[in-house]
């Protein structure tokens, strides 16, 4: 285990429906945020890298626009871009830039600005996100692919109705607490009464996802500062060290992966190398941030990362052992199920709930001296898979 | 040009692998083979990943597999929302060979089954698209 990268700063913008502002004013947000909590001027700061998937807004080439409106020129910049893990394979990025030792001190900035569009051309861009010679012609979008794995998940690994409800419920109970969550309420089983005309959540998207099984489009944007050791220790007294990271891909097209009763195949792939780095297990995570922007890829999570054993993932929500009193709590802060999923934000946002966990900083939320905490950030249908490790 | 016309509604039109649009005109699913190696692909590919041959011939899929996995979906993105509800999965033909399409309209719903048996058969849309679908067995 290295500690050669440090996080020095984060911030979040609140995750809304339809931000007032344009995407550089919606950037300056988590930025203002990041820079404040780091505690550093533009001075400090010798690169930037900005993330999001591209089509949500009219901006091509955002890098220079942004980092102009940050005051981050001259300083080189670039734009990266995995569909929904943007910003931690921004991070990755970055943590290579310092690492090489061709830069100091790297703002990696995560947007996404998703209501310009409406939520159906909003899902035509997202199908376009998977294999668009071969598989959206049938009319694919992305609830669709999470729900043949979950559909999978029922057949094969005993997954209910009433396991998928149970993972949005605990990401409501945080959502409730987190200020800058889109969705706000409380989510009880009752909502997802299928026999109740009244229960907007338990509305069928994609057999056997609901409405509720899906997380919120929204608007919002993330920072995360990475500084070289050298620098770390000498602008922030509570660096939160980088200790392994982790990237897989995997075909685009259904065809060619494995069984979906065997979940995403980048979490495997990508944790592996992450603890590896590490020197960590799974029995080593204090605290962690999966991709939840369906109920099932939580699920799909929990095995990916070791938690729970391939098919057994179920189990772990059934005994409450990813709520906060558990033994690996898990998107303490409502997770993109309620927290929002403003594609290009998620990564970075995730990585600072960590960041905020092992810094004893995130308030209502906050566990008892947390020591390794980890991010899972998947892009597209489990195209793009990152793993990260953080510590104190 | 020529595979603008694969689909319920298709985003290319331009591709190496064009001609399997006018094999599924006349009913057939075809994948494709490398001839130097032998690896077969489907989806089809104009490129052999493994001896990065570009000499491949067409091969007709298997016929019928088992229905790994399916969805039901009751949106749809932009273009597809006259269609709904439609059912989409994949069908597993063993060796490898795998394929992703919507299963045929006739079948309800209630009768579809992971790991049941199934077919796959080529169609034609009213406006002239044509495409493959599942079927029961």
């Amino acid at each position: 285990m290295t500690k050669d990268v440090a996080v020095i700063g984060v911030g979040q913008s609140s995750f809304v429906r339809g931000y007032e502002g344009s995407i550089r004013e919606l950037a300056f947000e988590a930025f203002r945020e990041a820079m404040q909590d780091a505690g550093i001027t533009q001075k400090n700061v010798d690169a930037s890298v900005f993330c999001s998937a591209p089509e949500y807004d009219k901006q091509r080439s955002p890098a220079g626009v942004l980092a102009e409106y940050l005051g981050l020129i001259p300083q080189p910049t670039l734009y990266i871009e995995t569909l929904c893990s943007s910003s931690s394979t921004g991070v990755k990025i970055a943590y290579s830039m310092i690492k090489s030792g061709l830069h100091d001190v790297v703002v990696v900035l995560g947007f996404q600005k998703m209501s310009e569009i409406t939520s159906a051309e909003s899902q035509e861009r997202m199908g376009r996100g998977a294999d668009i010679q071969w598989e959206s012609p049938f009319g694919t979008m992305m609830p669709a692919y999470y729900a043949m794995y979950a559909q999978s998940y029922m057949a094969n690994n005993g997954l209910t109705y009433d396991d998928l409800t149970a993972v949005r419920v605990k990401a409501a109970t945080y959502g409730v607490i987190n200020e800058k969550a889109v969705y706000r309420k409380g989510v009880k089983p009752q909502d997802f009464d299928p026999k109740n005309p009244e229960a907007k959540l338990a509305q069928l998207v994609a057999l056997p996802l609901r409405v509720g099984d899906c997380c919120a489009n929204a608007d919002g944007s993330s920072c995360v500062i990475l500084a070289s050791a050298e620098k770390a220790k000498a602008l922030c007294k509570k660096p939160v060290w980088i200790l392994g990271v982790g990237a897989a891909s995997e075909s685009v097209n259904m065809a060619a992966r494995p069984d979906c009763s065997k979940g995403l195949s980048v979490a495997y792939r990508a944790a592996e190398q992450a603890y590896k780095m590490a020197g960590v297990g799974p029995k080593d995570i204090d605290v962690a941030e999966v991709h939840d922007c369906f109920t099932i890829a939580e699920i799909m999570a929990y095995e990916g990362l070791g938690f729970a054993k391939p098919g057994e993932g179920k189990e772990l929500i059934r005994a409450r052992e990813t709520y906060k009193e558990g033994r690996i709590p898990v998107n303490l802060d409502g997770g993109l199920l309620s927290k929002g999923h403003p594609i290009g934000a998620t990564g970075g946002s995730q990585i600072r709930t960590i960041v905020l966990q092992l810094r004893g900083e995130a308030g209502q939320m906050q566990l008892k001296d947390p020591e390794i905490g980890l991010v899972h950030n998947i892009g597209g249908v489990g195209l793009y898979g990152n793993i990260t490790i953080f510590g104190r | 040009m020529g595979f603008e016309k694969f689909g319920r509604k298709s985003f290319t039109s331009v591709t190496k692998t064009a001609k399997f649009v006018d094999i599924l005109a006349t009913g057939k699913i075809d994948g494709t083979a490398c001839k130097k190696c032998g690896t077969k692909f489907f989806p089809p590919r104009a490129d052999c990943s493994v001896c990065f041959s570009k000499d491949m011939d067409w091969f007709d899929m298997p016929q019928n597999g088992k229905l790994e996995t399916f969805t039901t979906s009751y949106y749809a993105p932009t273009g597809f929302e006259q269609d709904t509800p439609y059912t989409m999965g994949v069908v597993n033909f063993g060796n490898g060979l795998k394929l992703f399409a919507r299963l045929a309209k006739t079948v309800k719903t209630e009768d579809v089954k992971v790991g049941m048996d199934v077919g796959v058969r080529s169609m034609k849309y009213d406006d002239g698209q044509v495409s493959f679908e599942i079927v029961k067995i």
